[in-house]
């Protein structure tokens, strides 16, 4: 029985990724880091979640294991399992456990899509313990200074079923993401796509539009992902009453009023 | 001659010609010239009609084959409908109208071939309006197109353009035109009181919309260039691209960016009596002073009461949670800068003691709803609400109480309008019945202990079985992957191996939890025929389900119906899909009492829309009834059963699966074709229902 040696150095970031900082989310996250705390990330899809932990990783020289969670995503899949190779049985390290190990930092993307039993085994890494315990392995690995604990959740799902427990989101610093503000989204879309800011101005104007209609006809308004796409196209030559539908109206909802009726705002926009 | 005579004694029969002086001999004989299969169906329209009206259905025979000869044979079909529809709405008058203006409905339909209905397009150019910004503005219809600042009227129909699509172009316009006056101020000036002092005040109006249409082009333009694009095409279509010379220079005096309403107004004064407005574009609407006023008074007051009991309680949050300095007086303030982009629009920041305050979501939508009307915040709304300053009675939107119905005038405020189906006319009645929720008064007394006291045996009973058919987690073994080893697999595929027999990869064993995923609503007849031990029974049996699905853990629903004549249909929600079987509950339960009649097509579509909100896998609706489908107006027979046919019918189109458990003896006759014949259960003795509903409900679901 032995452990798979650990690759880790896939998992740096190498060149610095671009991101827009719009208060002091960098300065409590590394804070929060010097302090070996857990952080917790919650935002609409799409505002910059992801990008910012690259951007940590990256500052912060830590390799980043994201793992997306689905709702088959089992407690095994993170800690690690036995499998077997050649007529022996192997001990294969999950994401969450390579992370403690290598001192990485490691960010489950959307946990509330997890099941519930999974979400728990993060309990004794996300406080003053930062222990995880491996219970088929009979072990306890001891998390290092610079390990970092990060996950994501989206307050905007009206399920009660994707909610996040007391005892979980009790443990983390949250840090609030939203949309940027006009003049930084369009700032962050005409650098994203290399689009001009005049372009970059129309979408987010496109953007506030769609989000008006949150609550009535939308689940979500489009985000900021949704506009670099959009304007990506665009830059590539395509039509921005088309770049919009495509990349944006239909991203948002398969109701063919909803569609006209967005497509109705775009092609009076541009 | 023979096929004449034929046919006149046909329609003389269907058209009642005994009891009255109608002569059917000329329809008859217009009938009789067309071919074999024209005959039968207009025949057959005939009856249909004439289930509804008998006038009616002679006055469609006396115009069918001109109809035919005029229309397409689906538009003949949709002249009778609209008649029909017609009649159900505002009775023979209006219906006879419409038969026998034949010509107008030749017509319009042409119109509606080529123009744009707004009840067709309402869902798309609502999305639109609201995408726009700002306040949640509606739509409705009416003659001329105007808005008070919280509704944009529009006429029912455009036909000015040849085709639907300019058409509702136009129908975009004239949104965009009007949502441009609450955006960019057209109202933030006293119109009402502005023209009050001039002689003509309807010809100044006429004049400041002429103008104020141009700024706000500009306007418009600035923030929506696609738009404008497509309105310079309307107009180019409509021969309204040019103004005259000296309205291209007064145009551009009203595009600078900066210009108001107020210079709009200026402007007006200026001109007045030496000039007159140009055509109204097609797309303009009107401007109604009064009916803004009206409606701006309204929200001002509302919105102010609101703003600063939102501050008031924004405060209280404050203090709770920074406690220490409660007492110490906090002062909101407004800080505004410009946006670099839209010199129009300035950025508000409300400060709270000089730090700006991040704002809750529906304050920042009263807030620019505010700033809409007066251009700022203004000061005295920055002022937290005083206790008890306000009437609670200004935050609700007005809704009429829905228990008034039957105490004043009869209206439909608060109703939910459902179609009913009528199989003589082979079509839906259009919004037919209204239906309310009403409330059952809880009964709390000790019936709930006595039931349960009384079946003790069976109850414990049902706790076991029912405990038994929950669903648990399985460990199933020999998976391709899983969370652990499974070791017997593991040893035979070894053994395998050794032998040189190919070792299966199946060696892991998996934690699979099988939900039940089932909502159930149960639909309890509460009519008066189910009066003494038939109403007993039925609680008896709620009591004893509520107890068994609760062991379960399935989601379930109770809601009670009845109704007298289809404007009177009620629900009695008795325990909703989210909430808790408690004291409340089952007071409720004890408070069922007989109400009227049995109306049943109402509530089984109100109950599928209900079902088809609930996220589970199977949704069932269960039928707890002790009779056919009746009601006092004509609810009986074979209309009132194919109408509830019909609702059943659409819920399983839904995914819904309908069951009926009934004591009604003769119901072997009639459910087989309402239900299906295995989707019913006949309970002969009233003693044994509260027993076998809980068993059914088990067999059902397992």
């Amino acid at each position: 029985m032995q452990s798979e040696t650990i690759k880790t150095d896939q998992y740096r970031v190498r060149d610095e990724p671009f991101y827009q900082s719009t208060g002091d989310e960098i300065e409590i996250f590394e804070a929060a880091y010097r302090n070996a705390l857990p952080v917790l990330l919650k935002g609409p899809t799409g505002c910059g979640k992801t990008r910012f932990m690259e951007y940590m990783a990256w500052r912060l020289n830590r390799p980043l294991i994201t793992v997306s969670c689905h709702d088959d995503l089992t407690a095994s899949d993170l800690v690690g399992r036995y499998l077997v190779k050649g007529g022996e049985t192997t001990w294969i390290d999950g994401p969450l456990t390579q992370a403690v190990r290598s001192g990485g930092i490691c960010y489950l993307d959307e946990i509330v899509e997890a099941r519930k039993d999974t979400m728990v085994v993060i309990h004794p890494l996300a406080d003053n313990r930062r222990v995880l315990p491996i219970e088929k392995l009979g072990s306890l690995v001891q998390a290092g200074p610079e390990f970092c604990l990060a996950i994501s959740y989206n307050p905007g799902y009206q399920s009660v079923l994707k909610d996040l427990k007391q005892s979980t989101r009790q443990r983390f610093i949250a840090l609030e993401f939203d949309y940027p503000s006009p003049q930084l989204e369009s700032a962050i879309v005409a650098r994203e796509s290399g689009v001009d800011q005049e372009t970059a101005n129309r979408l987010v104007q496109f953007a506030a539009m769609t989000r008006n209609l949150k609550g009535s006809g939308l689940e979500e308004g489009a985000s900021t992902r949704l506009l670099v796409h959009a304007a990506k196209l665009i830059a590539t030559g395509v039509n921005p009453v088309s770049a919009c539908r495509d990349a944006i109206a239909q991203a948002l909802t398969d109701d063919r009023e909803m569609l006209v009726a967005v497509e109705e705002l775009s092609s009076s926009l541009f | 001659m023979d096929d004449t005579r034929s046919l006149e004694a046909r329609l003389d029969v269907i058209l009642q010609v005994e009891f009255s002086f109608r002569n059917t001999s000329e329809a008859a004989a217009s009938i009789a010239t067309l071919a074999a299969r024209d005959q039968a169906y207009v025949i057959d329209w005939v009856e249909r009609v004439a289930s509804t009206n008998v006038e009616l259905g002679f006055q469609y025979a006396c115009r069918a084959v001109r109809a035919l000869g005029i229309m397409e044979p689906n538009q003949v079909d949709s002249w009778a409908l609209y008649a029909m529809d017609c009649y159900d709405r505002e009775g023979l008058q209006s219906a006879l109208k419409v038969m026998r203006g034949l010509d107008d409905f030749v017509r319009e339909s042409r119109e509606r071939a080529i123009g744009s209905v707004l009840d067709e397009q309402k869902g798309v150019l609502l999305g639109f309006l609201q995408g726009l910004s700002g306040r949640k503005l509606k739509i409705e219809t009416s003659d001329q197109a105007y808005t008070d600042t919280e509704t944009l009227f529009l006429p029912r129909m455009l036909a000015r353009l040849s085709n639907p699509t300019d058409n509702f172009l136009l129908y975009k316009a004239m949104i965009a035109g009007l949502w441009a006056q609450t955006r960019y101020g057209t109202f933030r000036i006293r119109l009402d009181e502005q023209v009050l002092g001039e002689s003509e005040p309807e010809a100044f109006l006429e004049l400041f919309n002429a103008l104020e249409t141009l700024r706000l082009e500009a306007c418009l333009e600035r923030e929506l260039p696609g738009l404008t694009r497509q309105l310079n095409r309307l107009k180019g279509e409509l021969g309204e691209a040019r103004l005259s010379g000296e309205w291209t220079g007064i145009q551009k005096e009203l595009s600078d960016t900066g210009i108001t309403a107020r210079d709009t107004l200026t402007l007006t004064r200026r001109l007045f009596g030496s000039m007159e407005p140009y055509p109204p574009f097609a797309y303009q609407g009107m401007l109604r002073p009064d009916r803004v006023a009206e409606c701006m008074a309204a929200r001002a007051e509302r919105e102010k009461a609101r703003f600063r009991v939102a501050l008031k309680l924004l405060s209280e949050t404050l203090d709770e949670t920074r406690d220490g300095n409660a007492d110490r007086d906090r002062r909101f303030s407004k800080r505004e800068h410009e946006a670099p982009e839209q010199p129009e629009d300035r950025i508000t920041e409300i400060l709270l003691d000089g730090k700006p305050m991040p704002l809750p979501e529906e304050m920042n939508e009263l807030m620019s709803s505010i700033i809409m009307d007066f251009g700022e915040i203004p000061d005295e709304y920055l002022e937290p609400a005083g206790p008890g300053e306000y009437d609670p009675a200004l935050f609700n939107d007005e809704h009429e109480d829905p228990e008034s119905v039957w105490s004043g005038v009869y209206h439909e405020e608060g109703a939910h309008l459902y179609p009913e189906w009528d199989y003589r006319r082979q079509n839906y009645r259009k919004n037919w019945c209204a239906v309310r929720e009403k409330t059952v008064v809880p009964v709390h007394d000790d019936f709930c202990e006595k039931t349960l006291e009384k079946y003790q045996g069976l109850v414990k009973h049902l706790r076991k079985t029912f405990e038994a058919m929950r669903d648990e987690a399985r460990l199933l073994k020999r998976q391709t992957q899983g969370d652990d080893v499974d070791l017997d697999a593991l040893v035979e595929a070894l053994a395998d191996s050794r032998d040189g027999r190919e070792m299966s990869d199946r060696l892991f064993t998996r934690m699979h939890r099988t939900e039940r995923n089932i909502a159930v609503l149960f639909m309890v007849d509460m009519s008066g025929s189910t009066k003494g031990w038939i109403n007993d029974a039925e609680r008896e049996s709620l009591v004893l389900l509520c107890e068994a699905l609760e062991t379960l853990g399935d989601r379930y629903a109770i809601y009670g119906f009845s109704s007298i004549t289809r404007k009177r249909c009620e629900l009695y929600p008795i325990k909703g899909f989210e909430e808790p079987y408690d004291d409340e509950i089952r007071a409720r339960v004890s408070g069922i009492r007989p109400q009227d009649y049995t109306r049943m097509g109402f509530a089984i579509r109100h109950l599928t829309r209900l079902l088809n909100e609930v996220d589970a896998r199977t949704r069932i609706l269960i039928t707890l009834s002790d009779g056919k489908p009746d009601d006092y107006d004509s609810y009986r027979g074979d209309y009132g059963i194919e109408d509830t046919r019909r609702a059943l019918i659409e819920a399983r189109r839904e995914g819904i699966h309908p069951y009926c458990i009934t004591i009604d003896e003769e119901a072997r006759d009639y459910l087989p074709h309402l239900y299906g014949p295995a989707a019913f259960t006949l309970v002969s003795e009233v003693r044994e229902l509260p027993v076998k509903v809980s068993d059914i409900y088990r067999r059902l679901t397992t």
